[in-house]
């Protein structure tokens, strides 16, 4: 490790970190709309977006700095179980072809702007809404810390802010600004801010992959003894375990928890309010299905990146924070300019999801719990105000939580954030397609998924934590290990279905459902889609 | 939806059961973790394990393509069937 701050990369970091700066302020006048002060200008960027800039919003958006540094991270610390974040990606985009046009297309006939406001359309039900926007800001908050724990990455291995003599406020300080920041332009220009700036993140992100897979390698000696050193450095025994460090492919043992883990995975990611918000921003329905078709270039460029984490191993990186493995690579292989390119990717790369997240998680709260429970009657400028508002409170809920903790109690929550929120998909997925699914059966079995993944991924022990030490955990019955969110995934189906049964037998009430078959199939054009747009909040009165 | 059209095409036809193989072989192939756990045969100096699942983003893309395409054809077919009846 080179010591002191490199000066060079540095300079490079700060260009770019500026030329987005000037960009996310301007976004605030890109495509303005007559009716400027309502939620779905500032929340959902108009609901404007074309296929390619929906393009670059969700990929920026879904592949954060947090997955560019984690990922490789993972294939660092343990081989081929970290690769799983690759068949993640893939089942994601043949899954939400079949159900995200269904709920853009209701989305824009009642104007709903959270997932949370469709479940209380289509069952009536304000208990089951909040249930979902509660589990959404949740799983959110330590999201958003964690790409801040990304940024933190690429600081310490410039040498800023580095060093434990350094005084806390010296320490935090470029962190601080960094938020600041992006505070100050998500607030005055809300998602188009992301969106514009999201192009240079992806651009750079390709740039950095497309050199780092090609030059690495050569400097290596090719990818034979990239993975010939890799596989001897992962078949050591670690003596904390008395098992080695990891392999090249999965032993039979493991194949259960790689599968589930994807398979559980694929299912949550389109649960987070924030890709739903960037979906929602989109023109039409086929700027939805095209979008299935054209997104999985990111996988690729993810299983590449992934495989940096071999490349770590094999360049004799030794950092004892496994996430510092690839900034530090980067900043060992190559020369300094280009090394603060990668780094301006990996710093932006986090600045577009956190204010994804954070417009997200306002929305979830203006929509269902202040307007729905405080303030019913707040017309859509109140709405866009108070979003603002909480979108500013959460980034500095964020910024304390990763300011005063350690950095593992935001990645523990991230896990289970990651489990409870795909304990909001059979409302949501399962409302989309039918209404069988009566309301408080599903919010039983919301319940009994967030209990026992609670409870499961607290007793999970690892070498370095007591608690919360994995997401896998042997699957009650079956006795193979598996990921926890998928089990207590079908645990909550299960219960959800058999007190659908029993409900309907006694004959509860089943709640208003103010949904029609036709909305769930209607596009940009047809009748009642773009006429309702503009006031957009009009679908709430209800 | 009481009021169902007389000619009302068939719900499964056989380029929606297309549809639906296209989507789900992904699936299959991912989630058969045993089919591919395996370094050899190694393609430059990449195990199996990652050159397969890596080629399967590319398989995964053409098959949603072709999904896409399939199902847009269906649904004009629909659309200009349904609209000759009604206009």
């Amino acid at each position: 490790m080179k010591n002191g701050v490199n000066g060079v990369a540095l300079g490079v970091f700060i260009f770019f970190f500026l030329a987005v700066t000037v960009m996310g302020f301007l976004a605030a006048r890109w495509r303005r709309a007559e009716n400027e002060h309502s939620l779905d200008e500032w929340g959902l960027g108009g609901r404007s977006f074309g296929t390619w800039v929906t393009w670059f919003l969700l990929g920026g958006d879904l592949y954060t700095a947090y997955t560019f540094v984690a990922v490789p991270a993972a294939v660092y610390a343990a081989g081929a179980s970290g690769f799983f974040a690759v068949p993640y990606t893939i089942l994601v985009y043949p899954l939400i072809f079949t159900f995200l046009p269904r709920l853009w297309s209701v989305s824009h006939r009642h104007g709903y702007v959270t997932t949370s406001d469709f479940v209380r359309g289509r069952f009536g039900s304000k208990g089951l809404s909040l249930a979902v926007a509660l589990t959404g800001i949740l799983a959110t908050m330590p999201y958003i810390a964690l790409q801040l724990v990304g940024i933190q990455a690429v600081l310490d291995v410039m040498g800023v802010g580095g060093g434990d003599n350094t005084n806390w406020f010296v320490k935090d300080l470029p962190l601080l600004i960094a938020f600041g920041v992006l505070a100050a332009y998500t607030y005055s220009s809300g998602l188009r801010a992301p969106a514009l700036i999201a192009f240079v993140k992806d651009t750079l992100i390709y740039i950095v992959i497309a050199v780092a897979i090609i030059y690495i390698p050569i400097k290596l000696g090719g990818f034979d003894d990239v993975f010939a050193k890799a596989g001897h450095a992962l078949s050591q025994v670690n003596p904390a375990t008395g098992k080695p460090r990891g392999a090249l492919a999965p032993p039979e043992a493991g194949q259960w928890t790689y599968a589930t883990l994807a398979l559980g995975s694929a299912l949550a990611l389109f649960m987070y309010p924030h890709s739903i918000t960037a979906t929602l921003s989109s023109r039409s329905r086929e700027v939805i299905r095209r979008n299935t078709t054209i997104l999985p270039l990111y996988s690729l460029m993810l299983g590449l990146l992934a495989l940096l984490g071999f490349m770590a191993i094999a360049a004799g990186v030794k950092v004892t924070n496994g996430q510092l493995a690839i900034p530090q690579l980067f900043e060992d292989m190559f020369p300094d300019w280009f090394a603060g390119v990668a780094f301006a990717a990996i710093g932006i790369g986090a600045l577009v999801p956190a204010a994804i997240m954070s417009i997200a998680a306002a929305n979830l709260f203006t929509r269902n719990i202040y307007k729905d429970f405080i303030k019913p009657d707040a017309t859509p400028k109140q709405e866009a105000q108070v979003s603002k508002f909480v979108s500013l409170l959460v980034k500095v809920g964020a910024l304390v939580f990763v300011l005063t903790m350690d950095k593992t109690v935001a990645i523990n929550f991230q896990l289970l954030g990651g489990i409870w929120i795909l304990q909001t998909f059979p409302a949501l997925v399962g409302g989309l397609f039918t209404r069988w699914f009566h309301r408080w059966a599903l919010l039983a079995g919301w319940a009994v998924g967030m209990v026992y993944g609670t409870v499961a991924a607290y007793g999970v022990a690892s070498p370095t934590q007591k608690h919360f030490g994995g997401s896998a955990k042997e699957i009650p019955g079956i006795g193979e290990i598996g990921y926890i969110g998928l089990t207590a995934f079908v645990l909550n189906v299960a219960v959800a279905v058999v007190l659908t049964f029993v409900l309907k037998a006694v004959k509860a009430p089943e709640g208003v459902d103010e949904t029609s078959p036709e909305d769930y199939t209607a596009d940009a054009g047809d009748p009642g889609v773009q006429v309702e747009l503009p006031p957009a909040t009009a679908g709430a009165g209800h | 939806m009481s009021e169902t059209p007389e000619v009302r095409p068939p719900v499964v036809t056989p380029a929606r059961v297309i549809i639906a193989l296209c989507l789900v072989a992904p699936f299959v192939a991912m989630l058969w973790v045993g089919s591919y756990a395996k370094a050899d045969p190694a393609f430059i100096g990449i195990p199996f394990f990652y050159w397969y699942q890596m080629l399967w983003v590319l398989i995964s893309t053409a098959l949603t393509v072709t999904a896409y395409q399939l199902w847009q054809r269906d649904q004009r077919g629909r659309a200009s069937r349904k609209g000759g009846e009604t206009k």
